[in-house]
């Protein structure tokens, strides 16, 4: 064991000691679990959400895309803020349905909403397929920090396993509390890391900023700007377009909107979370420096090219610090992931599939599923071949497709109808599970189309296919208020 | 209020639309590349502009929590 694994290990053992502290005194009823009794101040709101931004996969995906495919990475500093903008109307009016009606889940929003227990089993059921790939970028996160900090001498498959086994235990012990105290550590930690890192490295190995660019351009020429084509200004613009609009509609984001003591933290935070966000600008000059100092990394493995910098660069038991900040951040995030898919799969899906379920079943239902999760998810993630960034992707084109149906409840007159929303949410689902079982593309899709448009991402595309879904069938079932419906089915 | 809202519109019309016209590595501004550099400037301007909103917005102005607001 090596000075980088002692301190990664370590790191890991305090997280889960606070986890355990975190809960002592509270009686765990699924309101406690789950949503901290809804009696969190803006601080803590803050540090949950605010601790979803910054997982593995700003991380190690973050730098990972910005070394591997240039510009595409900016599509991350991108939506951000404009989610963020967006939240200062969007969240204020669901926390305050959430508390009136004492909602506990996105699921249980729409099921009341639209007045449909089935409408809340599928979105639960979509919000479970979307976070399993969320789920499966943590634990390959985390298999990479370990196997990559101990110097090739633990295996990927076993650090998955290890990371899995933390983030279960946690869970089950602490709920939601421990992931509060967790994220105070892990934000302070990454802070510092990412922040050393991306002023150190270009420094270190160029001598500056502008000197870096230069030589990256210089070296491949058109790497930092948006390619004609691939990873186009197109792409850029539906793939943030598509990531803004679901960024809070992840159950988990969605649940820590239910974790707020007052609206006004979600305004305030409108202000302060894209700042917050500039960090990943640190995130990608690590990627950037890296270019060149340690090229050859191709396909899934551009995820490891912070780590190999740091390892060429830093004593090991500075690797491990660098390490440990990552653990957290998957660890932090993916209890977070863990616990909303748990919870939605005994709460939403058994009590919604059998109302009569008691309480006391749900409860222990959801905690027996973290394990069950967890081993799906390692299942999925030893499958490997995907990189961090395109799972998130994937997990967003499933995410976003509850969007349209969210607004129009928000709506004082809501124009869609349960059937609607329901029949836009399994179109676009089946479509983006079909265009990635099948691998297709734009251009395979629709070939009609001018080449230029091949570019949008896929997700963007189904969005749009789910909102014409809604409005007809919407406008077929509409109960007869006036003269009948016209038949535009 | 009402007005002012709308500045939130802006942020979106410089990343989702400007970028499209900005699209160059030269000049490097404060190190980076033009557009990244472009993106970082909405991301900070994007804060200001919701700190404007927010001051302005009769709802945050009351001091109980949890209740109608009125900025809508």
């Amino acid at each position: 064991m090596n000075a980088a694994l002692v301190v990664i290990f370590l790191v890991a053992a305090f997280s889960l000691v606070l986890g355990v502290v975190a809960r002592s005194g509270k009686q765990m009823t699924l309101e406690q679990w789950t949503v901290g009794g809804r009696g969190f101040g803006g601080l803590i709101v803050f540090l949950l959400t605010a601790g979803e931004i910054y997982t593995t996969f700003t991380f190690l995906g973050g730098s990972g895309y910005a070394y591997g495919k240039g510009a595409a990475a900016y599509y991350i500093l991108g939506y951000g803020v404009l989610a963020y903008i967006l939240s200062y109307w969007l969240l204020p009016p669901i926390w305050r349905y959430a508390k009136k009606e004492r909602l506990i889940s996105q699921s249980h929003f729409f099921a009341r909403k639209y007045d449909s227990p089935a409408l809340g089993v599928l979105v639960a059921a979509v919000g479970v397929v979307a976070l399993v790939p969320y789920l499966v970028l943590q634990f390959k996160g985390l298999g990479i920090i370990v196997s990559v900090a101990s110097y090739g001498s633990i295996s990927s498959t076993i650090a998955i396993w290890i990371g899995a086994a933390i983030v279960t235990i946690y869970v089950m012990v602490s709920g939601v509390r421990g992931s509060a105290w967790n994220a105070a550590v892990k934000d302070f930690l990454i802070l510092a890391v990412v922040i050393f890192l991306g002023i150190y490295l270009p420094l270190h190995y160029y001598g500056g900023y502008s000197e870096m660019f230069h030589a990256i351009d210089a070296a491949k020429p058109g790497f930092l700007a948006f390619k004609p084509q691939g990873e186009s200004v197109l792409w850029f613009q539906s793939t943030v377009l598509l990531t803004a609009l679901g960024f809070y509609m992840w159950p988990h984001a969605f649940g820590a909107v239910f974790t707020a003591r007052e609206e006004r933290a979600f305004r305030r935070n409108a202000i302060i979370l894209p700042l917050y966000q500039l960090i990943l600008l640190f995130v990608f000059f690590c990627g950037f420096a890296a270019i060149l100092k340690v090229p050859g990394l191709t396909g899934p493995d551009i995820d490891l090219s912070l780590l190999r910098l740091s390892i060429d660069t830093f004593d090991p038991w500075f690797v491990g610090v660098i390490g440990a900040a990552g653990v957290l951040t998957a660890l932090v995030p993916g209890s977070m992931i863990l616990i909303a898919a748990s919870t939605l799969l005994a709460n939403d899906i058994l009590r919604g599939l059998r109302p009569q379920t008691s309480e006391e079943i749900v409860t222990s239902a959801a905690r027996g599923l973290v394990p069950v999760v967890a081993l799906v998810a390692v299942w999925f993630t030893l499958q490997g071949g995907q990189t961090i960034v395109a799972l998130l992707l994937m997990g967003y084109a499933f995410v976003t497709q509850l969007f349209p149906g969210v607004i129009c409840s928000l709506m004082r007159n809501n124009p869609a109808t349960k059937y609607g929303v329901g029949a836009g949410i399994v179109v676009g689902v089946a479509t983006v599970a079909a265009i990635t079982l099948t691998h297709s593309t734009m251009k395979s899709l629709m070939p009609f189309l001018p080449v230029e448009m091949n570019d949008i991402n896929v997700g963007f595309v189904t969005l749009t296919l789910n909102v014409i879904v809604t409005a007809v069938v919407s406008l077929a079932t509409r109960p007869a208020v006036a003269p009948a419906p016209v038949g535009t089915a | 209020m009402a007005n002012i809202r709308w500045l939130a519109v802006l942020p979106f019309l410089g990343i989702l639309v400007g970028t499209a016209f900005v699209n160059n590595v030269e000049p490097l501004i404060f190190g980076m590349p033009f557009v990244l550099a472009w993106n970082v400037g909405w991301v900070v301007l994007g804060a200001l502009i919701m700190a404007v909103i927010y001051a302005s917005d009769p709802a945050n102005a009351k001091a109980g929590d949890g209740e109608q607001g009125t900025g809508r």
